[in-house]
This record gives C-alpha cells, structure tokens and sequence, in this order.
C-alpha cells in the first residue's frame, strides 16, 4: 500500500509545472502506469482523490495509460507482450529476456482551467 | 483550458537520492545490499546468521528498517556492528531519503559491506530503489512455492533469492524445486542459495559468497 505515497509524489510533480496565478485548477492529470510498475490503478485513483482536496487539484481526474510488460526475446529476437507471471517470449519460448516497457510511472501531462476573469 | 506537458517520472525525487547514496557507496568502496521479503520470512535471523559467521572477516554496518519498534536493531547489535533502525511509522517501504540520513550514523570508511534490511513486503519495496548494488529476496519454505508468481516484480529486480527455513521442509507444503523454477523462470539470472538460521545450513555458502562479492567491489 504505497499507492499514497506515489499519489502524493504526483500531486507534488503537478504542483511544480502549474502556473501559480490564482484562479487555475487542473482537470486532468494524465499518467503513465506499465503492468508491472507495482501500483494498483483503483487504489491510486481512490488516494489520489483524498489528497487533493482542498489543492488547485481538487476534483482533477486521473488518466492512467496502462502500459503493457514489453520484452525483447535474446533468443529468437522478437519483441512482443509478455506475461507478468510467465517471463517467456510468446514466440519461441525463449526464457532470456530483456525488459522493454511496463515498469513506467511517469507524470505525461495535465489539462489546467483558468477561471473567467480571473486572468 | 490548455495542455502542460510535464513528462517526469513519478518517483524521480527517489531516483535522484537513490543515485547520490550509489555515488557515495562508491567513493567509499561500500558494497550495498538491500534485503527483501514478505514478513516472517527470516530476514532478521538470517542477518544474525550471517553476521555471526561474518565476525573479525568484513567490516559490517547494519540499517534495519521497520514500522515500528527498534527491536531488529537491538538484536542487531547484540553481534558488535554498526546498526541504525528506521522506523517508518506506518511506511511500507524504506526510500532513499531514509537510507541517506540513516548513513550518517556510520563512519563509511570502515564499512566494506552495508546491509539494508527491508520493510517486510513483496511489493512496495520493489519500486524504491535505495542505491544499493543488488536486492537479495528471501522466500521461505512455509510461504509456499508460488510466492515468484504471485510477486514477479520483486523477484525480477533481485540478484539473489535465498530460499530460508529449509529445516521446515519435512512439515510444510512447498515443493523447493519448484520454487526454484518459478524464481528462474521469472529471472533466469538469480543466484539462488538454500538455508536454515536454525540449523546454520547454507549459512557459509552465502557468507563466503557476500565475502567475495564485496571484495571484488560488489561487481
């Protein structure tokens, strides 16, 4: 359960690259999340809401792209999904293989909202 | 209504200190471990194990992570090391920030080998990266022989797996071969060692082998 300690890492992230006038909030926070980044989606959707409130981010929905366990088999030499629990090429059944994608957690970026009049 | 890229990953801040820890292992020739695993699974006996078997060869220095309590540190001590306990007050997880603080309780140039002691947990402590040289998970026989499955993450991101409480083997339902094989087969590059902290068995394989690892400069 560190989902709150990563959902407060965004939050701080988001903070740092939005403009500081008043009057802004964010809508939306788009964030990279690979299949085995160890992170579960609805837990951090459920910490990422609690934390905001009462922050420019309050109400901000989470995107979260899923990106799938991607490996290069140093076998065959095919690049292809892999399962998180079956570290094998689909291909050929060659079991060295070498990590492509689906450990991402990255902060991609955020849609803000500037209120009328304000600016 | 408009879009900022940002582009940054999450757990940077992390990354960041974890690298300034790895410089500073560096600099001081220290050969960093950082121990995984669920809770109960022998981690703290296996230290004691291991530092017993250490004595008057390698120059130790212990940081002991937990919830609550400093009681893994007092044992700790009890075999004349260096030992600094972080208490993360509810954190799953030690991060790099932690481990940083925690090294200046230690004079680093006596320390040739640093043991970081892991909150027991098979998931969180997988993504937190302390600057240490390789994670070394321990799985034990009363856990069954599907833990690499159920966390492959974890199993990954180690260098070692060593497979505790051997001696319960008899009793318990867990296949030790085929733990073997779920491990490898998630990380076919594991260096696995078998051991007992109550009977001592592989207690000398393994400290023979961290006694090599440091004096080859943890490579």
């Amino acid at each position: 359960m560190h989902e709150l300690s990563i959902a407060q890492s965004i939050v701080e992230i988001v903070l740092q690259h939005m403009p500081k006038e008043e009057g802004v909030s964010v809508r939306s926070v788009r964030l990279s999340l690979g299949a085995m980044a160890g992170v579960v989606p609805d837990s951090l959707e459920f910490c990422f809401g609690a934390i905001t409130e009462g922050t420019p981010l309050e109400g901000a929905r989470l995107e979260i792209e899923h990106v799938p366990l991607r490996a290069h088999c140093n076998s065959c030499g095919a690049d292809g999904d892999i399962e998180p629990t079956l570290f094998v090429c689909r291909a050929c059944g060659g079991t060295s293989l070498t990590v492509l994608s689906g450990r991402e957690m990255q902060v991609r970026d955020i849609e803000i909202e500037e209120k009328e009049g304000v600016r | 209504m408009s879009v900022i890229t940002i582009e940054r990953k999450v757990l940077e801040k992390n990354d960041v200190l974890a690298g300034q820890n790895r410089s500073l292992f560096k600099q001081h020739g220290i050969f960093a471990i950082n121990v995984v695993s669920s809770p109960g699974a022998g981690k703290t006996s296996l230290l004691e194990r291991t530092l017993g078997h250490l004595a008057g060869r390698l120059s130790v220095a212990v940081i002991e992570g937990d919830v609550q309590t400093d009681l893994d540190a007092q044992r700790v001590a009890q075999y004349n090391v260096p030992a600094v306990q972080i208490v993360t007050a509810g954190g799953c997880h030690l991060e790099a920030n932690l481990v940083h603080d925690a090294l200046a309780n230690f004079d680093l140039s006596n320390v040739r080998l640093l043991i970081i002691e892991n909150v027991g947990n098979l998931v969180c402590p997988s993504n937190y990266d302390l600057g240490e040289a390789m994670k070394v998970v321990v799985a034990s026989t009363t856990e069954g022989d599907d833990k690499p499955l159920k966390y492959p993450g974890m199993f990954r991101n180690s260098s070692v797996l060593i497979i505790n409480k051997i001696d319960l083997l008899p009793y318990v339902n867990c296949d030790i071969a085929a733990l073997r094989a779920n491990a490898l087969r998630i990380n076919p590059s594991l260096s696995v060692f078998e051991t007992s902290c109550t009977t001592g068995a592989g207690i000398p394989a393994w400290s023979d082998w961290l006694i090599a690892r440091t004096e080859a400069g943890g490579a």
